[in-house]
């Protein structure tokens, strides 16, 4: 096969020393990503990739763009994704073991197999050569440059999107909108459903927690009548997080002073 | 070093992008893993714009932040629409039209 391939001019010392630091670090970063389990920690790889991209635009004067990427990426959009990850809650489970048989060999082949096509194409394709033009595009300033042609060759594409943003924000709006479909759930509904329960033992309530004076009650079980600890009394959150202190030390004093 | 090892970069982050979406089951995840392949398209473009020595590739990449910014905003917020019926983040948990 014929190699079309020009030489497309090589980078200075400082700027391969850069790449070359900078471009294993994100690959590994990026490659890191999709092994970490949780949600964050791959926010923040892909934070630190986007950074890493952004001192690379820069080093290829795109200042402008490298400035944007800092400010809009790693700025607002991780922020966006941070919030809501915090929204839907880091501890929702998330297991890398695969749904679908095979799916997972499937697809690091068919990935190989595509970047191996996508190196190979940039290493057979005919680039320009490098001009002196680039220069003179930036010599009024990365952002007049980039300014000039915003307003001038690419103005309906600039109005296109901005009126994609507003459809964007609008969308979003509509779509974090909630009506609710009942009313909330209030304490005459709540006493209403534990006597429609069936069986009236909860019916005044759930007991409280127990009251010490030696603890704060929050986390002690109260004690029944029988002297046992009543484990409905301590509030579900407390239980799943194991926060709950054993009331039998608060029992044998208890029982001491009856006798 | 020559400057197409910017696209061999842009390349490889591309595909690892791809293979994020295919593989990872949270939806947040794969949203992620589309903003690399985004990400990964504009280094490609900053750099062809440095190769061919005019800023219409700059350009280009400033609208594909801009289209990107709206994709994210329109996403997350019909993950979290989804997440408020269904109680779950995972794209494997959507699937009420599969038998």
């Amino acid at each position: 096969m014929i190699n079309l391939a020009l030489d497309i001019g090589t980078t200075a010392g400082p700027e391969s020393v850069l790449f070359y630091f900078l471009a294993p670090l994100s690959i590994l970063a990026s490659i890191g990503m999709l092994l970490v389990k949780k949600a964050v920690h791959s926010a923040l790889l892909l934070a630190w990739v986007m950074i890493s991209l952004a001192i690379f635009y820069i080093a290829q004067d795109a200042l402008f763009l490298g400035i944007v990427q800092i400010v809009v990426y790693t700025g607002a959009v991780m922020m966006l994704f941070l919030f809501i990850l915090m929204l839907v809650g880091v501890d929702t489970s998330d297991s890398l073991d695969e749904n679908i048989k095979g799916l997972r060999p499937i697809a690091i082949t068919a990935a190989i197999g595509f970047g191996g096509l996508l190196t190979s194409l940039i290493s057979r394709a005919t680039f320009g050569r490098p001009t002196s033009v680039f220069i003179d595009a930036n010599s009024a300033g990365n952002a007049n440059a980039i300014a000039e042609l915003l307003f001038t060759k690419y103005v309906f594409a600039f109005e296109v999107v901005s009126a994609l943003l507003i459809t964007a924000a609008l969308g979003a709006m509509v779509l974090a909108h909630s009506q609710k479909s009942r009313s909330k759930f209030a304490q005459r509904d709540l006493s209403i459903a534990r006597f429609r329960k069936g069986e009236l033992k909860d019916a005044a309530g759930l007991p409280g927690p127990g009251v010490y004076a030696l603890h704060n009650a929050v986390d002690v079980p109260a004690l029944l009548p029988t002297g046992k600890a009543a484990p409905t009394s301590i509030s579900a959150v407390l239980q799943a997080r194991g926060d709950i202190i054993e009331s039998s030390k608060f029992q044998l004093q208890a029982e001491e002073e009856e006798k | 070093m020559a400057i197409a090892n910017y696209l061999y970069l842009s390349a490889i982050l591309f595909t690892i992008g791809a293979i994020g979406v295919v593989v990872r089951r949270n939806a947040i995840v794969v949203f992620m893993c589309i903003e690399l392949m985004l990400n990964a398209a504009n280094l490609a473009f900053v750099t062809f714009a440095r190769i061919n020595g005019n800023l219409d590739g700059q350009v280009v990449a400033f609208f594909t932040m801009v289209v990107a910014a709206c994709e994210v905003v329109v996403g997350l917020a019909i993950i979290v629409t989804i997440y408020r019926s269904r109680r779950s983040a995972s794209v494997d948990d959507a699937s009420l039209l599969k038998l």
